[in-house]
C-alpha cells in the first residue's frame, strides 16, 4: 500500500544522492583528479618512447580507473550510516536492494561517468589511435558501473570498521580482475587489429550479472553491518 | 497490536535481557525503563527488526515481523538516537525524502505546516547544518506528523528538547494515542500524557 513505484523510488534516491554530491563537490573531484594525475604520471616517469607508451596505454588507463574508483567506495554508505539515514532506509517499506541499486547508480554518475568522459583526453598522451580511444570509452562505460556495483558490496561489508577504507580495496580489487582483463584486453585487441567484440560481450555479460545479483548481496551485507 | 513473547537479546557474548513478554495494543503507551547499558536501545532496535533476537518472537497483528518485513515497516516509524537528517539539505528537503521513502507523497505546504507546528517557523529553508541540536531534533520529530502510521518507536525522543518542545511532544503522543496509535519509547525525563496510563517495562 505504501509502495512507491519502482521508478519513483529510484529517481527519489538518485536525485537525493546527486544533490548531496553537488553540495559536497570536493569529494567528487578527488576521484577524477586522482585518475588524471595517475595516468599523467606514467608518460613523465617512463619517458617519451611512443612505441612503449602506446603498448602500455590500455592497461595503464584501466588500472588507474580501477584504483580511482576504489577511492570513493568508502563514501558510498558511510555518511548515511553515521547520521542514521541508512537505518531509516532499511526501515522504509521499500525494497532495500532497489535503494542500494539507486545509490550505486548515483555513485557511478558522480565518480564513474566522469572517468569515461575524461579517458580519451588522457589516452592522447599515449598517442592512442582514434579507434582505440573509442573502444577505451566503451569499455569504461561498461566497466565502471561493474566496479561501482561490486564495490558497493565491499563498502557495505566494511561499514563502521576502523580502517575500512583500505580494507574495501583489499576485498574488492581481486574481484575486479576479470573486468580489468576484459576491459584492457578489448582495447589491446583493437590496437593490434583484432575484433574487440568478444571482450566487450564478456564485459557486458559481467555487467548484467552484477546488476542482477550484487544489489541483493549488498542489501544483505548492510543488514549484517547494521545489526 | 504488537506481541512480544519470550524475547532474549545478546550484545556480543553478553546477555542483555531474556524471557521478556509484553504486548501493546491500540491507544496504549509503553515506556521502557532501565539504567544506561540495560539494553533499551537494543530492545527497540529488535522490535524494529534491525536486530535479530537471540530467542523469542515479535508478532505484529499475529504475524512474525520478519515474515511481514515491508508490510510491517509500512505501519511503523522508528526514531533513533541519531536524527537521520542530512546536514547539507534544508529541513523541507530532508522531510520530503524521508516521507518519500515511507511512501507518502507530500507537497511542500504540508511539510512547512508540520515544521511550523514543531516551532521551526522561518527555519524551513535553512541548511540543517546551521540549526541547533534541539532544532535538528524537532526536524526529525516532524516526521511523526507527516508519516501516518500506527506504531511509533521512539528512542530518547526528548534529547536536546526544551520545555516547550517537551510539552509539544506530550501533545503529539496524546493525539496519536487518541487516534488508536501505539507508542513505545524510552526516556530519562518525565513524560506524562494527560488521560493515558503509561505502561512501564523495566529492564535490569
Amino acid at each position: 500500500m505504501n509502495q512507491l513505484s519502482l521508478l519513483g523510488l529510484i529517481s527519489l534516491v538518485v536525485r537525493r544522492d546527486l544533490v548531496l554530491a553537488m553540495r559536497r563537490r570536493a569529494d567528487v573531484l578527488t576521484t577524477l583528479i586522482f585518475f588524471v594525475m595517475v595516468v599523467s604520471l606514467f608518460p613523465l616517469g617512463v619517458g617519451p618512447e611512443m612505441e612503449m607508451l602506446r603498448k602500455m596505454a590500455p592497461g595503464l588507463v584501466w588500472v588507474s580507473a580501477l584504483l580511482a574508483s576504489m577511492l570513493s567506495l568508502g563514501r558510498m554508505f558511510s555518511a548515511d550510516y553515521l547520521d542514521g539515514t541508512l537505518e531509516q532506509m532499511m526501515l522504509a517499506p521499500q525494497s532495500l536492494a532497489i535503494v542500494v541499486l539507486s545509490k550505486v547508480l548515483a555513485h557511478w554518475m558522480v565518480s564513474g561517468f566522469p572517468l569515461v568522459i575524461i579517458a580519451p583526453v588522457l589516452g592522447m598522451q599515449f598517442d592512442m589511435s582514434a579507434q582505440a580511444l573509442w573502444v577505451l570509452m566503451i569499455t569504461l562505460l561498461l566497466g565502471t558501473p561493474i566496479l561501482s556495483v561490486i564495490g558497493a558490496a565491499g563498502a557495505a561489508l566494511t561499514l563502521g570498521l576502523r580502517g575500512g577504507g583500505a580494507l574495501v580495496s583489499l576485498l574488492v580489487l581481486p574481484l575486479c580482475i576479470p573486468v580489468l582483463i576484459f576491459g584492457a584486453g578489448a582495447v589491446e585487441s583493437v590496437v593490434s587489429g583484432i575484433n574487440a567484440g568478444s571482450n566487450l560481450a564478456l564485459l557486458g555479460a559481467i555487467l548484467v550479472m552484477a546488476l542482477a545479483f550484487m544489489p541483493w548481496i549488498t542489501a544483505h551485507a548492510l543488514r549484517i553491518s547494521l545489526e | 497490536m504488537l506481541e512480544i513473547s519470550n524475547l532474549a537479546c545478546n550484545r556480543g557474548d553478553h546477555l542483555l535481557f531474556s524471557d521478556l513478554n509484553f504486548s501493546i495494543s491500540a491507544g496504549q503507551l509503553l515506556q521502557v525503563q532501565g539504567a544506561n547499558g540495560s539494553g533499551k536501545t537494543s530492545l527497540l532496535r529488535t522490535l524494529c527488526g534491525l536486530v535479530i533476537p537471540a530467542m523469542g518472537e515479535i508478532k505484529w497483528r499475529g504475524q512474525d515481523i520478519h515474515e511481514l518485513d515491508e508490510k510491517f515497516y509500512a505501519e511503523m516509524i522508528y526514531l533513533g538516537h541519531s536524527n537521520a537528517i542530512k546536514d547539507e539539505l534544508n529541513a523541507v528537503e530532508n522531510l520530503r525524502i524521508s516521507a518519500g521513502l515511507a511512501g507518502c507523497k507530500l507537497d511542500d505546504k504540508q511539510i512547512i505546516a508540520a515544521l511550523r507546528r514543531m516551532g521551526l517557523r522561518g527555519r524551513e529553508m535553512l541548511p540543517v547544518r546551521v540549526l541547533s541540536q534541539g532544532q535538528c531534533r524537532r526536524v526529525a520529530l516532524a516526521r511523526l506528523l507527516l508519516i501516518n502510521v500506527s506504531l511509533w518507536i521512539l528512542d530518547e525522543p526528548l534529547t536536546a528538547l526544551d520545555v516547550s518542545a517537551v510539552g509539544l511532544m506530550q501533545e503529539l503522543i496524546g493525539e496519536h494515542l487518541a487516534n488508536k496509535g501505539m507508542v513505545i519509547y524510552t526516556t530519562h525525563q518525565p513524560l506524562e500524557v494527560a488521560g493515558v496510563e503509561t505502561q512501564r517495562l523495566a529492564l535490569s
